[in-house]
């Protein structure tokens, strides 16, 4: 097995399409070497992007937040604008595991390691984020939840890596908000998480919204309908109530030693509500 | 001898000598001390923060091998053949073990811990004979000069297996038509002794007055069901060990263990070697709770060692851990509690069933005994089964046995307080057990503190805290036996005064620096000048293991003789140099001084001026003690604990929580406090989130940290302790065992705190979120 760490996106690129399904990016490391030691995977090359200037940056451009696939938890967490544009992406990027993880743990891992449960994900999706897509043949640009396919599955081509990602630019009245449902405090993988993202008008309306959820489908999923329920809307109680109706529909979990089916479906629409109602507070003061 | 004894507690701010232990109902202080009750650095702290500490991993020896073990995949299976030639015939691999290395043992029960154990059953878990019994059952073990080798070599071994029926059930294991985990096991405890075989090894039966007699004598009784998981003790620190033989037959064992004397012993049986060409060094210890005092790798190490020449070592991995060493026994427990309008308890029965993994010998005999031991009641009848299955043979974890029994018991007495409108404090201080009650299961207690500590609860201000809406308090009692048992110490006096301390038991829980403290109180030094150390087989005499609550009990007695004995010693070297009769000497304050005017004018002689010269006065001054500790002291405790419970998704969360516990005597209060909160932590995780989950192949699909949910630090709130002391009196400064009770109340006490705030009561563990949901949503 080699490891490499090229400090360019081009480098990278040929190092990753020479060796094939074989090779794998390496980025914080906190799935990939789990999974190594494990035996569940052994690749012949590794390619560590995180010299990479690309992956490592957080800009703001006229309002619109690009993150580098590479950035870890607490770098995102530390920077002074990300939180305050995209507080439910950040939050959900700083659930990732603990003090030391977070060190580490980078949202191109989160979202390439193809967890149905993966922490971001939701908080991507709902924020209408777009991964920058490095490759053979140039750059290109999809939504994140293009990138999914099923467990463990993306649908990047040989030679592809993700090299940052990109926010659409705010309206004012705009917020997000992620919450997962862990029988712990922390330390644990989501049973469900729910991320919305949303912008009122001035009278308080519900003008766009868009619900993600979590650890309920092989990917995470949009519920374009939970979404459409609160357009229009002050988002009351009853709101919430249809909103969450329309989430708990579209979920389709599976039993398993995290949780069953009847519980992740009943629980992803009460986060659902609870999130909805910490968008809209922090949407009030944006 | 008398004068000597007299001497020996003698001090001039003592109005009382500790020694005798005659007082009693003793609060903190009473007795006054020097040492005892203080809380200084422990004396292995810097080591371990530091990363020095050697625990059980950290051994190398030149040309080590490492060992890993072949694991069965079925939960069940008849092993028709194992050919191991090409893995023997891969460079790099030494040595290939299998069940033909080990000599097969007759059927003898001797005790180890607080169980029993056959060698019969331990030859056959160490490695599977002729059936695999659970899936993770060792089928093969290798040693190769590396770890990627000895994985590559574990591939190329093959091993037929006739998958077989199997039952992790502990009801469906007692069913009649139940697939047998041994075709050969006849129900003991029955009579006549049925004629085909079961799954139920073992029938045991507690009867104490009439139950029929006290149920008719009842104005309610409850009855209820109850089920809880097999838990594991969750140590830190995986199993290791390194084990190194040489030519001539004689082999020394690194390891970490609770209990080295007990380990080699097993492995001495199991390698048909004597105890004496078998040295065992324990390891620093990352925790054991019961878990370490059983051998798993140790003698496949020794085996390994043996067969290529070289040193071995041998770890666990996490996921070894979860599938192939004894958690606690899952079980199922039916009680039933007859009481009279006026809250006095006059009937308690009981059924037990519990799984005892593959072997038989769960802890039902201990579950049986505890369940109704806090309690004053006329008529008790408990029955228990041990009941074998296709899961690891289960282990002891902290008051093995208890916690599963007093629960159910726990849950019941608090379902009747609610019934018949009376504080479940004041119903439990109505029935509590005291000193002069004669014990449901034997004996007649002595000093107990119970009574002590519900008082200490209901004096607490966590009693009367207001709660808000939603919220929920709870409250549990829990006992556990404590034990004593064979024990040695060795005090060397160093050249300069000082003292080296070597006790046989492995400290777990600080025990080294309770030893230390009971040592400076009775030589009347500075507990600074005493350094522990835990010695090796060779060191010292047969030495029981670190359970059973016994170390500062049972090595603080043995360490306080020791020191006796070095007084003696000293008093008699002070005599020569004075030239007047040791029993003219007095032993005060760490120094020798005349006993009184007729003895002569002398200035006092410190302990480092007569170890000093005692080349002069006779050779090395050595103070040993070789006991078999006699009257541990039960103890008692009482939890209080507040939880809330999130209505839409079932979460408990944990708000508060306060461990009241009899300590008998806190000799290094930290160290009593940390066993407290240690349990309370255990309990919470047991009580909520703690399961084995398997598929319906019997393959364990949690095993590790993430899925097997002990809690986290942010699970848990700041446990608050308070120790109340009643001293027992068999001890010279009146300890008894603390590090097993903790454990035991816990989960009722999280249960009835659950049963106040939604008026659900839960009777399976754990109480997880989704279950908690289930029930809320069923109330609507
Ligand atoms: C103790 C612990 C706790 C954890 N807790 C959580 C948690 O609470 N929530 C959660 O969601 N996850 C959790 N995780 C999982 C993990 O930390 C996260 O998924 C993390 O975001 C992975 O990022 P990484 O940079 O470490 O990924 P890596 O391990 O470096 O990579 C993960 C996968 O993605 C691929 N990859 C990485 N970057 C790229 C890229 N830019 N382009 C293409 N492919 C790429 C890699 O080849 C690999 O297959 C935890 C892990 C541990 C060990």
């Amino acid at each position: 097995m080699r490891y490499e760490s090229p400090e360019t996106t081009e480098a990278a690129v040929e190092l990753l399409a020479g060796e094939g399904p074989r090779c794998r990016v390496l980025a914080g490391g906190t799935d990939l070497l789990v999974q190594l030691r494990a035996g569940m995977i052994s690749p012949e090359r590794i390619v560590d992007i995180k010299r990479i200037r690309e992956t490592q940056e957080i800009r703001v451009d006229d309002g619109a937040l690009v993150v580098g696939a590479a950035v870890s938890g607490a770098e995102l967490g530390e920077h002074p604008q990300a939180k305050g544009i995209w507080p439910g992406v950040v939050e959900a990027a700083e659930l990732i595991g603990s003090t030391q993880i977070q060190g580490r743990a980078t949202l191109g891992g989160n979202l390439c390691n193809a967890s149905p449960a993966a922490d971001t994900v939701p908080a991507l999706i709902a924020a209408g984020a777009r991964c920058r897509i490095a490759g053979p043949h140039g750059m290109r640009t999809i939504p994140v939840e293009d990138v999914c396919t099923g467990p463990g599955q993306i649908s990047l081509g040989a030679g592809e890596f993700v090299l940052a990602f990109e926010f659409p630019v705010r309206p004012p009245r705009s917020s997000d908000a992620y919450l997962r449902f862990i029988p712990r405090t922390e330390m644990d993988i989501a049973v469900v998480g729910v991320g919305i993202n949303l912008t009122l008008d001035e009278g308080g309306h519900c003008v766009s919204a868009r619900v993600a959820v979590g650890a309920v489908a092989p990917t995470a999923i949009v519920v374009e309908k939970a979404g459409a329920t609160l357009v229009g809307t002050r988002c009351d109680e009853q709101t919430l109530e249809a909103m969450a109706a329309e989430v708990r529909a579209a979920c389709r979990p599976i039993d398993d030693k995290r949780g069953t089916a009847e519980y992740r479906t009943a629980v992803a629409g009460v986060l659902a509500i609870r999130a909805t109602r910490i968008a809209v507070e922090r949407a009030r003061n944006a | 001898m008398k004068g000597e004894a007299d001497s020996a507690v003698d001090r001039s701010k003592a109005k009382d000598g500790p020694a005798g232990g005659s007082e009693t109902g003793g609060e903190k202080g009473d007795t006054p001390t020097r040492w005892i009750g203080t809380r200084p650095v422990r004396p292995d702290g810097v080591d371990k923060v530091t990363g020095r500490a050697r625990f059980g991993a950290d051994v190398h020896l030149p040309n080590m091998l490492v060992g890993k073990v072949l694991r069965s995949p079925h939960a069940h299976a008849r092993i028709r053949s194992i050919d191991a030639s090409a893995a023997s015939a891969l460079p790099g691999v030494k040595a290939v073990i299998t069940r033909d290395d080990f000599e097969d043992r007759p059927s003898e029960f001797v005790p180890a811990g607080e169980m029993l154990v056959n060698y019969r059953d331990m030859v056959r878990n160490v490695m599977a004979r002729e059936k695999a019994l659970y899936e993770g059952h060792a089928v093969a073990a290798v040693a190769a000069v590396n770890e990627r080798i000895a994985r590559q070599a574990l591939s190329m071994i093959r091993v037929a297996y006739e998958p077989l029926a199997h039952v992790i059930d502990v009801d469906e294991a007692m069913a009649p038509d139940a697939p047998l985990v041994h075709e050969d096991l006849i129900t003991a405890g029955v009579e006549p002794p049925p004629t085909a075989p079961s799954n139920i090894a073992k029938r045991i039966e507690f009867v104490h007055g009439d139950v029929s007699k006290g149920f008719a004598a009842a104005d309610i009784v409850v009855e209820r069901s109850f089920r809880t998981c097999p838990v594991h003790q969750g140590y830190i620190e995986p199993h290791a060990c390194v084990a190194s033989f040489s030519e001539d037959g004689q082999a020394d064992l690194w390891c970490s263990t609770q209990g080295h004397f007990v380990v080699r012993g097993h492995c001495a049986k199991l390698l048909g070697m004597e105890v004496s060409k078998l040295r065992v060094i324990a390891s620093e210890i990352g925790g054991g709770f019961g878990g370490k005092t059983v051998v798993y790798l140790e003698p496949l190490a020794l085996m390994l060692s043996r067969k290529s020449g070289h040193p071995v070592k041998m770890a666990m991995t996490r996921e070894e851990i979860f599938r192939a060493t004894g958690p606690a026994p899952g079980t199922h427990i039916r009680v039933k509690v007859g009481m009279r309008n006026d809250g006095r308890i006059v009937a308690g029965e009981a059924e037990l069933k519990y799984q005892a993994g593959a072997f038989q010998g769960s802890p039902v005999q201990a579950g049986c005994m505890c369940a109704f031991a806090p309690y004053d009641i006329e008529h008790v009848k408990v029955i228990g089964h041990d009941v074998v299955v296709n899961r690891p043979k289960a282990a002891a974890y902290r008051a093995p046995g208890a916690p599963q029994s007093e629960f159910a018991v726990e849950s019941v007495i608090d379902e009747m307080a609610r019934k018949i409108g009376m504080d479940p404090l004041q119903l439990r201080l109505a029935n509590a057990a005291k000193e002069g009650v004669k014990a449901a299961y034997g004996p007649t207690f002595g000093p107990i503190g119970l009574v002590e500590t519900l008082e200490a609860a209901r004096d607490h201000p966590h009693y009367r805290a207001p709660l808000a809406p939603g919220q929920g308090r709870g409250i549990a009692s829990g006992f556990w036996f404590n034990i004593g048992g064979q024990t040695c110490a060795t005090l060397n006096l160093g050249e300069d005064g000082t003292v080296a301390l070597v006790a046989g038991t492995p400290d777990i829980g600080g025990s080294r620096a309770s030893l230390c403290l009971q040592a400076a109180e009775t030589l009347g030094v500075d507990a600074t000048r005493i350094r522990p150390r835990i010695g090796d087989t060779a060191t010292l005499g047969y030495t029981f293991l670190t359970g059973g609550s016994r170390t500062t009990f049972a090595s603080g007695m043995a360490v306080i003789e020791a020191a006796n004995d070095m007084i003696r010693q000293l008093r008699k070297r002070a005599a020569m140099i004075w030239d007047i009769d040791a029993d003219a000497v007095r032993w005060v304050d760490g120094e020798a001084r005349p006993a009184g005017a007729n003895a002569g004018e002398f200035t006092p002689l410190s302990l480092a001026e007569i170890a000093g010269s005692a080349g002069k006065t006779g050779g090395p001054i050595v103070g040993r003690a070789q006991i078999n500790a006699q009257g541990a002291g039960p103890g008692f405790g009482t939890h209080l604990v507040d939880v809330d419970v999130d209505r839409e998704t079932g979460r408990v969360s944990i708000l508060r929580y306060t461990v009241i516990q009899d300590a008998g005597r806190a000799v290094h209060p930290d160290y009593v406090e940390g066993q407290l909160q240690g349990g309370a932590v255990q309990g919470i995780g047991w009580a909520l989130n703690e399961e084995y989950i398997y598929d319906d192949r019997g393959r364990l699909q949690n095993p590790g940290f993430l899925d097997y949910r002990i809690p986290v630090c942010s699970d848990v709130p700041m446990i608050d302790t308070v120790i109340v002391e009643v001293p027992n009196p068999s001890h010279p400064y009146g300890v008894r065992g603390v590090g097993e009770t903790p454990i035991v109340p816990p989960m009722a006490a999280i249960a009835n705190a659950i049963n106040d705030a939604l008026g659900i009561r839960f009777t399976d563990l754990p109480i997880s979120p989704p279950k908690v949901l289930k029930s809320l949503r069923e109330i609507g």
